[in-house]
């Protein structure tokens, strides 16, 4: 029954699937380009590199992560909001035989296709652009969606108890906006002070930063990726279960 | 097709339906009315599964919606007191995805939304986005979506609210052609118009309690008189009229600009006033009409 709640977005999306390709493929290139050649060739011939080929090749699969953490966050936000309040499509759903869960998993399912969108576009990009080599691209792409759906989740439970949206302000500017900058996207969190290295290690984001990093560059161990892979899944089961209950409290009453 | 005993829904301390009984029978129009706040819509979210009773029992087609939730709702069709269209899609689409929930193939649902979209006379908007469309148009719409699965049982909360005439008139033909096509329609109004035009039986709700039962005419004839007497006179408070006449009939209500008689013969009673030398500046006689005992028994009182 989640399948039918999916054919629906899927229905939605196809409206608007064109402009989201387009901009799927520039905002990567935007970035690449500045941070990645631009403030990169400083790094590299002024501030001695990172020890890595080069500073895009370390930003590429940061980025990669991060860029499926905004697109799963922005999807699960006013989407949300807007099946349950505004066009409250969700309440259409309920009204047919579908349930509390067929209702979650099938948007879910959809903000992950929408995630794995964008990063494959992104890879493209960075690919062409010498920025990521490796083969392992295809499973740091796998990656990148792990760690959007392990923010898509807790979310939607978070969406669903929102009254209106001035919640979500909060949570772009204090929540995603500090993590996209101090989860090891642009610099290695080693280099922030204890306290905050130790916060930054505790963020889902990090965890999908090194593991896309790890994969693409050969560091990765099986050991590391498998617990970074577990933390994630950790989060998405998390999130989904605070969803059901979220969605249930919201919609059955 | 439903029945309810002692059905009772809570909303922490305050009781929104109050231990109500209510049977409704295969294949007839069984209405709901009440002011704002009566419980209709409360009830009508319980009968249609998303909203679970508090207190009572509740069977519908025979299954209980605490554990048939999904089975029951597969075979009702529902018509929201708000819609809940897709505005960004066009009209068709609306239905094909509605369908799908149903698990009907793309193949059965294109040909079901034609069928639709020309019983809901929407043909011609088929491939219109929905949002600019007009209020009637889009009730129509949720009324033809509704439909998708085939229903046995159509759940229609208010359906003609903020409809202008003819669009009310225009879906009050759709419903009675559902009615005699076999489909058990359970509605909610605060139109008595449309509950006399549309419903078999009806009750009458206020403050989460049923204070009535029965078809219109014999709600009528239990509730009120055969005629009114409607009069008006030149004065700013009435009440002093009232007792002048109120040996005239069976029963006098003074309302801020004008007095109502109940009587059975409205002609005789005006004659009776006019007989005793007072001039009301207007009088009408009128049959009695559900909004008459709608008023008696739910008061006239605002309810906001």
């Amino acid at each position: 029954m989640a399948g039918r709640a999916f054919a629906f977005w899927l229905t939605n999306y196809r409206r608007v699937w064109r402009g989201t390709i387009i901009s799927g493929f520039l905002s990567p290139l935007f970035f690449l380009v500045a941070m990645g050649f631009g403030l990169g060739a400083l790094v590299d011939a002024d501030a001695g590199g990172l020890g890595t080929p080069g500073y895009v090749e370390f930003i590429a699969p940061g980025i990669l992560a991060a860029q499926a953490m905004q697109t799963a966050v922005g999807e699960s936000t006013f989407p949300v909001m807007g099946a349950l309040k505004w066009q409250r499509q969700y309440h259409a759903m309920l009204a047919a035989p579908l349930g509390i869960a067929d209702i979650v998993l099938g948007h879910v399912a959809f903000v992950a296709m929408r995630v794995a969108i964008t990063s494959v576009a992104f890879a493209i990009v960075a690919v062409a652009l010498g920025a990521i080599t490796s083969w392992w691209v295809v499973a740091a792409v796998l990656a990148a969606v792990l760690t959007g759906l392990a923010f898509t989740t807790p979310v939607f439970a978070f969406a669903a108890r929102q009254d209106n949206d001035s919640g979500f302000n909060v949570l772009f500017r204090f929540i995603v906006m500090p993590m996209f900058l101090f989860s090891g996207t642009f610099f290695p969190v080693e280099q922030l002070p204890a306290v905050l290295e130790a916060v930054a290690k505790v963020t889902p984001l990090w965890h999908g930063v090194e593991l896309c990093r790890s994969l693409v560059m050969g560091t990765a161990t099986p050991a590391g990726s498998l617990g970074h892979v577990a933390y994630l899944a950790l989060w998405v089961a998390g999130g989904l279960w605070l969803a059901f209950a979220s969605f249930r409290k919201r919609l059955v009453t | 097709m439903i029945s309810a005993h002692r059905l009772t829904k809570r909303f922490g301390e305050f009781t929104a339906v109050d231990a109500i009984d209510v049977e409704v029978r295969r294949g007839e129009a069984f209405g709901f009315l009440g002011p704002n706040g009566a419980g209709k819509s409360s009830t009508m979210r319980m009968i249609g599964c998303v909203s679970p009773p508090t207190d009572g029992s509740l069977r519908i087609l025979g299954l209980d919606p605490a554990t048939d939730g999904p089975s029951i709702r597969a075979r009702l069709g529902v018509v929201p007191q708000r819609d809940t269209l897709d505005e960004e899609l066009t009209v068709r689409e609306n239905i094909l995805v509605y369908g799908r929930y149903f698990g009907l193939s793309r193949a059965q649902v294109r040909a079901k939304a034609d069928e639709l979209l020309e019983f809901a006379q929407l043909t011609e908007r088929a491939n219109s986005v929905v949002e600019p469309l007009s209020g009637g148009m889009k009730r129509r719409l949720t009324i033809a979506r509704s439909l998708v699965n085939d229903p046995e049982l159509l759940l229609l909360d208010e359906p003609t609210t903020g409809l202008d005439p003819q669009a009310r008139h225009v879906l009050w033909d759709r419903l009675f052609r559902l009615k005699r096509s076999g489909v058990t329609l359970v509605l909610t109004t605060h139109y008595m118009d449309e509950a006399e035009q549309l419903c078999d039986r009806l009750v009458v709700m206020d403050g989460g309690r049923i204070v009535a039962e029965g078809s219109p005419r014999e709600l009528i004839a239990l509730h009120s008189t055969r005629e009114v007497l409607e009069l008006r006179f030149a004065a700013d408070d009435h009440t002093p009229y009232a007792a002048k006449v109120t040996d005239l009939a069976e029963r006098v209500e003074v309302l801020p600009d004008r007095l109502l008689l109940y009587t059975d013969d409205g002609d005789a009673t005006a004659a009776a006033v006019q007989g005793r030398g007072l001039e009301p500046l207007s009088v009408l006689a009128r049959r009695s009409t559900l909004e008459d005992v709608f008023l008696h028994l739910t008061g006239r009182t605002l309810v906001d």
